[in-house]
């Protein structure tokens, strides 16, 4: 039966071809539209350690005078909390992070010197993160304990200055200090960078930037933080720092802690832990308030609203856009279906049911459907390629992955469903003898 | 014209009579605010930096320690004042629509009580104020005697110049000369109110603290170094930015040129609104697509019933009606479908205005755009119509006597 609905739906789509062309080509425009806007949305709101992200937690205290912040706590630590919650190890990992600019030359290469962003961190953050490695490893906490001077660097920086080779062992020239080599990554792209999110609250929606590359060195914590000295930068501060660029005992906030935590007693018990810090912190008089935070990665991300606001409005405006093309398609749908009027009289009359009829007139919508899903897939592929030709730092993710290329047809098919049931039911409302009489 | 036959045959019409009102109506409600978007980009956009941007490029350098400031300085600038056409070279920290470097928070108060707002504090070297061209609306600009050297992050005391926003939000329908602020332990006197004097990155503040900034005068030092903002005229400039660049490579080898943020001011401000453009971009597009879609829907509904009202159409050609009868029978049709789209339409389109001010921070629609928005729609659908219209003028008066 189905088959025979299908026949006559690409006969009655033939008939005429200038309405179907004008219902794929509506189908097609607002799928494309909305697609392409649902995909960078996709890709941008999605969890960028997916499995894992429930673990990992982002712990907040407050060092602030009183009356420097309201509600919340700062968004990252001052040095001397972050290193006391680190090196207490109540987590079942833990990582401290400091970015820094930092000048980098490779003696091997005949490369002018380059400023590059330096991840200054401890040996946990590779496992932590599961981030992939190309060629070598991360550090050890040895390493971390002894300030080794050991290096991991990015793939493109690999690509840059050792043309993709292995060079792990090799020397890297980090400011006026030597260090080795210990691993290379392997192409890593998380979205947004969860790790540097911060800050999110007083962007003004204007978020992109959470989306950029990793950094393109990574060395220990407390390696970076005697090679670089002098280059670290505050999130905040509540009085100038003495020696700006230097920060380890300015009354600043600028160093951020990732912990791994496995189960909920884990997590209930490193609560404790964190409150139980600031009371005592408080008791001691370097803290004046005592508010901490515990939120997972999503809740962190979410609260950061890390999905620039361009792309929310982007998104309700490709949905307003389908609306329209729906209304479109609904309009046309009824033109068509009640112009065949007669034929629909005469099937009813030879026979078919009510549920017949509506049958059939659903398979010629859901055909134009799969059409405009076709159309909607390459105006997606369009869509995103404008996506990528922009300047925006997410600019190189939006590509259409294998789930929403099947969203593009699904949707496509319901909404042509949507638009062709309310035709349809008026198709199949139609009265045969009248029908009969006029032809 | 007879507009109740019209009303009659619509109404037996009713449902795609509403599908296409209701097309117009959504269609008139996002053709408004995004228009109104648009026009609120292009504005940010042209946002009056306060300095002879024509006339003005940076290069940025770094790379090299604090200890090493004078001396680079010393290097850069004199290879900078070789190149032929520049006119100047100077220091300030931050550069309009370029680097930041001197966002901070001030009060009002020497307790840091009055929070005054989060502003720009542009530290620049002798030269550097006539250098911006900044135009000075009371009080005076930086002389001489202002300009000490420095350790923190700004001088801790100093006369300077605040914009005339920031003046009116410190202090509303006050003199602001003579007055202070405080920023920590630094403390400064008003001295002059510029007209204007943009941040480097107006797009990420609120429309009324795009503007909020000071200069202050200071001597280069650890803190005021590898900055420099070139002036040269504004015909030579791509010649003088090229040359720049080899200059400074060739007089200091091992510096960081930072290639990024070293442009002519014509070329920062470009990339500082690239999102705005490409939104503004973007909400173009859509709305051709919107206007397309909408007329291909009103063309193909107007078609179907001209071709179900074809023998109606030669009955009344037959009984007298002229071509222009049947044409304008068909248009006005379609005026009072629009009509009726545009009135839900402007609820709509107020009621969406609404929700983007609560979350974008967009202010309220002006009125203007509605009759503008319905002048749109109505053109449209008058000549999405026109086809199938005049079709059916077309039809000869001999139809009626045929039996289908």
């Amino acid at each position: 039966m189905f088959a025979y609905y299908l026949n006559l739906a690409l006969h009655s789509l033939k008939r005429n071809k200038v309405l179907t062309a004008l219902m794929v080509l509506a189908i097609a425009v607002g799928i494309g539209a909305s697609m392409t806007t649902l995909t960078v949305m996709h890709l941008l709101s999605g969890d960028p350690l997916p499995g894992r992200s429930a673990h990992i937690f982002y712990p907040q205290v407050d060092a602030s005078p009183a009356d420097f912040t309201k509600s919340e706590p700062l968004d990252v630590l001052d040095y001397r909390s972050a290193v006391d919650l680190w090196s207490a190890h109540r987590a079942d990992r833990q990582a401290l992070i400091a970015n820094s600019q930092i000048k980098v030359r490779a003696p091997d290469a005949s490369l002018p010197p380059l400023m590059l962003n330096m991840l200054s961190t401890t040996s946990d953050f590779f496992p932590m993160f599961d981030v992939p490695f190309r060629y070598g490893q991360g550090w050890s906490a040895q390493d971390d304990a002894r300030h080794s001077r050991v290096v991991v660097i990015s793939s493109d920086l690999n690509d840059k200055l050792f043309h993709g080779g292995n060079s792990v062992g090799r020397t890297l020239r980090l400011k006026d200090s030597d260090a080795r080599i210990v691993g290379v990554l392997a192409p890593w792209r998380p979205s947004p960078l969860f790790y540097d999110v911060r800050g999110g609250r007083f962007a003004n929606g204007d978020t992109a930037d959470f989306y950029g590359k990793p950094e393109d060195v990574f060395t220990p914590f407390y390696t970076g933080l005697e090679i670089n000295d002098g280059n670290f930068w505050q999130f905040t501060c509540w009085h100038a720092p003495d020696k700006p660029g230097h920060l380890e005992n300015a009354p600043c906030v600028w160093v951020a802690l990732w912990v791994q935590l496995n189960d909920a007693p884990k997590v209930a018990a490193y609560r404790n832990f964190l409150d139980h810090y600031a009371r005592e912190q408080k008791a001691l008089g370097r803290f004046a308030k005592t508010h901490t935070r515990l939120r997972t990665l999503m809740q962190w991300l979410d609260f950061n609203g890390v999905v620039p606001s361009d792309v929310k409005l982007q998104t309700w405006l490709a949905f307003a856009f389908l609306a329209i093309c729906l209304f479109n398609t609904i309009g046309l749908l009824l033109a068509k279906f009640l112009r065949r009027g007669g034929e629909i009289g005469v099937r009813r009359a030879l026979g078919a049911s009510r549920r017949a009829v509506f049958a059939q007139c659903l398979v010629e919508a859901g055909l134009i459907g799969l059409l405009g899903g076709i159309g909607g897939w390459l105006l997606t592929m369009l869509g995103l390629w404008l996506v990528r030709r922009q300047s925006v730092a997410y600019a190189d993710l939006a590509h259409l992955d294998v789930g929403m290329f099947f969203t593009t047809f699904v949707s496509a098919v319901v909404v042509s469903l949507i638009a062709g049931a309310l035709p349809a039911l008026r198709a199949s409302r139609i009265a045969p003898a009248l029908q009969l009489k006029t032809l | 014209m007879q507009i109740r036959p019209i009303l009659a045959a619509l109404r037996k019409h009713r449902l795609a009579t509403l599908l296409i009102a209701l097309e117009i109506a959504l269609a008139c409600a996002v053709l408004c605010n995004a228009c109104f978007m648009i026009a609120n980009r292009l504005s940010a956009m042209r946002i009056d930096s306060g300095v002879d941007e024509a006339a003005l490029a940076t290069v940025q350098l770094t790379g090299y320690d604090a200890s090493a400031s004078a001396d680079v300085d010393a290097r850069a600038r004199a290879a900078l004042r070789a190149v032929p056409g520049v006119q100047s070279v100077t220091l300030l920290n931050s550069i309009p629509f370029g680097m930041r470097r001197g966002t901070a928070g001030i009060a009002t108060d020497a307790a840091g009580q009055h929070f005054g707002g989060v502003i720009e504090f542009y530290v620049g070297a002798p030269g550097s104020f006539e250098a911006l061209g900044a135009k000075v609306v009371a009080g005076r600009g930086p002389l001489p005697d202002d300009f000490h050297p420095f350790t923190g992050w700004v001088p801790d005391e100093a006369p300077i110049q605040i914009t005339q926003s920031l003046a009116e939000h410190l202090w509303p329908g006050a003199n602001p000369l003579g007055k202070e602020i405080w920023q920590d332990k630094f403390h400064f006197r008003v001295v002059g109110v510029l007209k204007a004097l943009a941040r480097p990155d107006p797009p990420g503040w609120t429309p009324e603290k795009r503007q909020w900034s000071a200069f202050v005068p200071a001597l280069p030092g650890p803190y005021l170094s590898g900055s420099y903002l070139l002036r040269a005229p504004p015909e030579d400039m791509p010649g003088v930015m090229r040359d720049a660049l080899v200059a400074i490579n060739k007089a200091l080898p091992d510096v960081v040129i930072d290639r990024e943020d070293s442009h002519t001011l014509p070329e920062l401000r470009h990339n500082v609104f690239k999102n705005d453009r490409a939104m503004a971009g973007l909400l173009i597009g859509v709305i051709i697509a919107l206007l397309g879609v909408t007329a291909l829907g009103i063309v193909g509904l107007a078609s179907f019933w001209v071709a179900q009202r074809r023998k109606q159409i030669g009955v009344r050609r037959a009984l007298g009606a002229t071509r222009g009868d049947i044409l304008r029978y068909f248009q006005t049709e379609n005026f009072l479908i629009v009509t009726f789209g545009i009135v839900m339409g402007v609820v709509l389109a107020f009621a969406i205005n609404l929700t983007l001010m609560k979350f974008y921070e967009l202010p309220r629609l002006p009125f203007f755009y509605l009759p503008i928005g319905a002048a749109v729609l109505w053109g449209l659908g008058q000549f999405a119509v026109l086809g199938p219209a005049l079709r059916a003028a077309a039809v000869p008066p001999v139809v009626a006597t045929r039996t289908v």
